[in-house]
Order: C-alpha cells, then sequence, then structure tokens
C-alpha cells in the first residue's frame, strides 16, 4: 500500500482529467464528495496542490486516506459551512451537485470558501435523455444516470442550461466551461448554447463568485 | 513476539541506559514542572520497547495508554498473563509494525506499574506517597514522556498514537510539540472532558473513597485495600465503555447457570455476573489511590481551555516568518459510532478546530455496535484505516518497510 500511494495515478476519468488541467499547480485544493480519493491524489501527484478531501462513505474514505490523502468523512449538505471563507484555492464538486438535498446552498458554499470552484454535473437536457422520456415515456437510465427513478442518489436533476440560469441568478461568473459529448469527447459549445445542452452527456465548469 | 529492551540487542547507547528492567530514574538535573505546581525530581518511569530505532531515528511510535492500560502494549502482562492490550494495532506485520517501527510505550506518572505514582514510596518519607503524591494532569504525563523521549535520543516521534485518554495525550503532544511529531492518531478521545464523562468519574472515586478499608487513601500503611470500593468504581466505568447493543448482544436477560430467577440479590444475570468478574479482576492490578489520581487527570484536559477557549489556537504555531500557522503535524482522528462515551461529535468538533487553521487531517467514523472499547477490538475497518494512514506516511517520512 505504501509503494502504490507513491506511484504515479494511473489515466483518469476525462471530466477529472480536464480538472486537473483547470488547477494551477501548488493551489490549495478541497474536493467535496472525492470518493476513493482518484482526483485528489493526481492533483497532489501532478500538480503539487495542498489537498483536502471530504467524502459520505468509510469506504471512501479508507481509500483515500490509505493512498496517503486527507480526507475527512462528511456530508456536502452539512458540514460545508464549517469551512472559512477563501480557505481554498479551488472547491471542487464532482458530479455530486445533483445528489445533494440543497444544491443552492452547496452551490453558495462552494464560492464562498473557494476563490474558484469547480463544478461537473450530468445534463438532463441531453438529447437521448429527452428522447427517452418523449418517446418511451419512462425515467431515462444512461450510463452517467445509472439508476432507475426509485433508487436513485441523483435527487436534483438539472440541464446545462439550468446550471447556467442559477448561476446567472446567483451571480456567479462562468469563467470556463467544457460540454463533454458522447464518448466523453468534447462539444465545442458554449455552455449557454442550445447545441451544448442538446449534445453534452456532462459539463464541467469553472465557477467564481462575482 | 517480545522483542522488547534487550539491552544488547539495540544499536543505541541511550536505550541499553535504560537497563533490562525497562524503569529509568528521569528530572534528575531538571525537575519535572508540574501544572497543578511542585514538581518531580528523580521520578520512576516504566517503559517497553519493541523493534530497533533505524539509523537517521527517525521511525520511533509512541503508544499512549488508557485510564487503566499500561507500558505491556504488545506481549505478555506480567500480573494478569493476558496478550499485550493493543495487540491487534502492535506487533510484526500489525498497522503499527514493530519490524519497521521503533515502538515505546510507557506507563503514565500517577500509574501503578512501575511509574511514579501514589503506590511508589516517596523518597523523603519512605513511605508511600499515597495522597502526598502531587495531582498529575495529562500535561504532566506528557511532559514526563517527553523527557523519555530525549533520553532516548529521539529528536522527532515519527507517529503518537492512542485511544480515549491516550488520544487526549496524543492531543496534547501535537500541541505542546507540534516540531516533535510528524503525525499523530487521536482516537475514541475528545479536547476536553465531557461534564457526563467527569460525572462518571465521580462516582467511581466516591466508590472508592466510601470503602472503609480506603483509610483516607493510607491504606498501604494500614495493611488494608479498598477493594470492593475500587471494584465497584470499575464495574460503573466498564458499562460506559460498552454500549446497550454490545451488552444486549452478548448477554440479553440470560441467567447465570440457574434455569430460573432466584428472587434474591446473586448474580442471577450473566451481566450481573460479567460486570463483578470485571470488577473483581481488576482489582488485582490496579491500585485505588492511581485511579483516583488518573481520573482526575482526564476530568482538568481542556485543550480549549488552555488557550483563550478557542479550541483552533491550541493548533496554531508560529511559523518561520514569524507569523502565526496551522500546526504541521497531521491528523487521523477516529471515532466509533455507537461510543457514547467519547461520541464522535467530540472527533468532529476537534476536525473542526483543525479545518480552521488548515491543518492537514483525516477523519472517519466507524461503524460498530461495539461502544468505546471498540479502538481495543477487533473491528477490521478501524485497523485498516490506521494502517493506511501510518503507511501512507511512513512512506513520506522515508521509512523502510524493514529496519535494515
Amino acid at each position: 500500500m505504501a509503494v502504490t500511494s507513491l506511484l504515479p495515478p494511473a489515466a483518469i476519468r476525462s471530466d477529472l482529467e480536464s480538472i486537473v488541467d483547470w488547477v494551477e499547480a501548488g493551489s490549495r485544493v478541497l474536493d467535496v464528495g472525492c470518493g476513493d480519493g482518484e482526483l485528489l491524489h493526481a492533483l497532489v501527484h501532478r500538480k503539487q496542490v495542498d489537498g483536502r478531501g471530504i467524502e459520505l462513505s468509510m469506504d471512501g474514505v479508507r481509500a483515500s486516506v490509505a493512498r496517503g490523502l486527507a480526507v475527512i468523512q462528511g456530508d456536502a449538505d452539512t458540514d460545508l459551512k464549517d469551512y472559512p471563507s477563501d480557505g481554498f484555492d479551488y472547491v471542487i464538486l464532482s458530479q455530486t451537485l445533483q445528489a445533494t438535498r440543497h444544491p443552492r446552498i452547496v452551490l453558495d458554499h462552494l464560492v464562498r470558501i473557494g476563490r474558484h470552484a469547480i463544478v461537473s454535473v450530468p445534463n438532463f437536457g441531453y438529447w437521448r435523455v429527452r428522447a427517452d422520456l418523449l418517446l418511451r415515456g419512462r425515467m431515462p437510465v444512461t450510463d452517467r444516470l445509472g439508476h432507475e427513478w426509485y433508487e436513485t442518489p441523483n435527487i436534483h436533476f438539472c440541464t446545462i442550461a439550468d446550471m447556467v440560469a442559477l448561476c446567472q441568478d446567483m451571480g456567479i461568473t462562468i469563467e470556463r466551461s467544457l460540454i463533454l459529448g458522447a464518448d466523453d469527447r468534447a462539444v465545442p459549445a458554449p455552455a449557454d448554447s442550445v447545441r451544448a445542452n442538446w449534445l453534452g452527456v456532462q459539463a464541467v465548469f469553472l465557477l467564481q463568485r462575482s | 513476539m517480545n522483542v522488547a529492551i534487550d539491552a544488547t540487542s539495540q544499536d543505541t547507547s541511550e536505550a541499553a541506559n535504560s537497563g533490562p528492567a525497562g524503569c529509568i530514574r528521569l528530572g534528575l538535573d531538571q525537575p519535572l514542572e508540574l501544572d497543578g505546581g511542585g514538581t518531580l525530581s528523580g521520578f520512576r518511569l516504566a517503559y517497553r520497547t519493541y523493534g530497533r530505532l533505524n539509523a537517521d531515528r527517525s521511525n520511533a511510535v509512541l503508544v499512549c495508554h488508557a485510564l487503566t492500560g499500561d507500558q505491556y502494549v504488545a506481549e505478555q502482562h506480567p500480573v494478569t498473563g493476558k496478550q499485550g492490550w493493543w495487540d491487534l494495532m502492535v506487533g510484526p506485520g500489525r498497522p503499527v509494525d514493530t519490524d519497521r517501527f521503533f515502538v515505546i510505550c510507557s506507563n503514565v506518572i500517577g500509574g501503578c506499574l512501575g511509574s511514579e505514582g501514589p503506590k511508589e514510596t516517596d523518597a523523603a518519607t519512605g513511605k508511600p506517597w499515597a495522597l502526598n503524591f502531587p495531582v498529575i494532569t495529562i500535561a504532566d504525563m506528557v511532559r514526563a514522556q517527553k523527557m523519555l523521549i530525549d533520553h532516548l535520543g529521539i529528536d522527532q516521534l515519527f507517529c503518537v498514537i492512542g485511544g480515549s485518554m491516550g488520544g487526549m495525550q496524543v492531543l496534547q503532544w501535537a500541541v505542546s510539540y507540534p516540531d516533535k511529531v510528524y503525525c499523530c492518531l487521536p482516537i475514541a478521545t475528545a479536547a476536553r472532558h465531557s461534564a457526563q464523562n467527569i460525572a462518571f468519574h465521580e462516582v467511581g472515586r466516591q466508590a472508592i473513597m466510601a470503602d472503609p478499608d480506603w483509610r483516607l487513601g493510607d491504606y498501604l500503611n494500614q495493611g488494608t485495600r479498598p477493594t470492593k470500593g475500587l471494584s465497584v468504581a470499575r464495574m460503573a466505568a466498564h458499562i460506559t465503555y460498552l454500549s446497550e447493543p454490545a451488552l444486549h448482544r452478548k448477554f440479553g436477560r440470560n441467567l447465570q447457570d440457574r434455569k430460573s430467577i432466584t428472587f434474591g440479590f446473586d448474580a442471577d444475570f450473566q451481566v450481573e455476573s460479567y460486570l463483578r468478574y470485571q470488577g473483581i479482576s481488576f482489582v488485582e492490578r490496579f491500585d485505588a489511590n492511581s485511579y483516583l489520581y488518573i481520573t482526575r487527570a482526564m476530568d482538568y484536559f481542556d485543550l480549549a481551555a488552555d488557550h483563550g477557549g478557542v479550541l483552533a489556537n491550541a493548533f496554531r504555531v508560529t511559523g518561520p516568518d514569524g507569523r502565526l500557522t496551522g500546526t504541521p503535524v497531521k491528523f487521523c482522528v477516529i471515532s466509533f459510532s455507537s461510543d457514547w462515551l467519547f461520541p464522535t461529535s467530540e472527533s468532529r468538533a476537534l476536525v473542526h478546530a483543525l479545518n480552521a487553521v488548515a491543518a492537514n487531517v483525516s477523519f472517519v467514523e466507524v461503524e460498530t455496535d461495539k461502544g468505546h472499547d471498540a479502538f481495543l477490538l477487533d473491528v477490521p475497518e478501524f485497523y485498516q484505516v490506521a494502517r493506511g494512514f501510518i503507511e501512507g506516511h511512513a512512506a513520506r517520512r522515508g521509512i523502510a518497510a524493514k529496519v535494515g
């Protein structure tokens, strides 16, 4: 275990790959919902960040700690209020916003705690999702949204357009965005375009409070 | 398994000074200053070591024991004959791997297994200290341990680890000597002793002091022993180390060696018989006055109070530029879901304070129904977390997997 923790991390998910690209080397990073520490580990090794994590599951914390990461068992919905403002350069929330009870409050904390927030969300406006609902009349189950409606942890679905609108409403600036389509290929379209909302399977946003 | 202090097998001259008995006198040149005023000079400190110190002296791990623990962390106990009290944590191939680390465990001052305490003889009078022993604090215990570490020629401990009162010492180490601790694991503990816990301790102390054989603490001179009082104190305390589900799972309402209740005050129920046994076996190995002193030390523990009422301030240090910054010590805080003596909320308060100073802290609440005692029991997830944290940081610190 000690040896593996020193090895450079293996290839990571494409949305995580872009997050690694966006983060400035040597910065302070808080990864909320860090899972087994995959992204944090990559950031520590490739960007030499001072990284911290929050993770709900004991298994996730255990795996992260075993990688030598500083991770706290906690809940994005309840524990972010305890973090001081501007404590981090980046606060990351990857594929988790839609699973929180109060996404707006969580988002507010993210841009308060971090100088920047990086948020990735699955897009409920993706054409296949819309087609499922329109043609089959059933709640969509896709790779990114892989649960039946009765057991999904994703309780607050949104589209890319919804995210753009919420940010506008909250006075949050979208500094950068990346739309990932089928097979995780980048869709060259701005986040507020109709094209992005149809073709994006997911979107990654770099946010800053105005 | 016992690789303890065979002086000839150790390559440090300081360790050789410790002698095979594992008990030294410290504070001969500079006495130990006590929080309550007064000093201890030339005091005894009993300890055991396991494994070997590496060439750059970077692999030392200090294990801090709990209220009724002692220095026999990973070997057979000389009085009870039982296995080391933390055999699951410390030993070859264990999370605190004695093939990799040089492990030190000392009996706290105020204790009763060789370290200076109320049972030992006061050199000034030639009689047992009894209640003339000064009241000590957790910080005093840690200052005594620091003298031992200095004596062993260790500048920085790789890790300090302990549960319950041991966890209090771990926290005190990090606060008192932040540059002498690389990483630490405070387990099932708190930054202060709660009102409820002080209350339970008071019940135990009153039980001891109500025993006519206590003789105002002078029992050793008068040839008596307050075994009844100490045993009741232990029984009451033991309940707080367990949990309702654990007691129910273990005993339920099962009867002890009988088919029906007796309509008397014998131990009808297994749980009564178990508690009586816990009480009786405890008095064989523990001194009643020590119990008073050590419970008092825990009651007085309050890190925030020592730092202007703000716990986070306890973890601020002066950086190289002269400005206050967060502690450099890396923390792994662990609590247990069914521990109602040191509940998870206490650990969370600690983590919150560490976060406020941007300290490097990990935290896990381990799911178990085994109560406070879980840190001593077979709870695999707990040892996995500890192992991950220790191995991760040992690799960063450049400590070889085996002492060469």
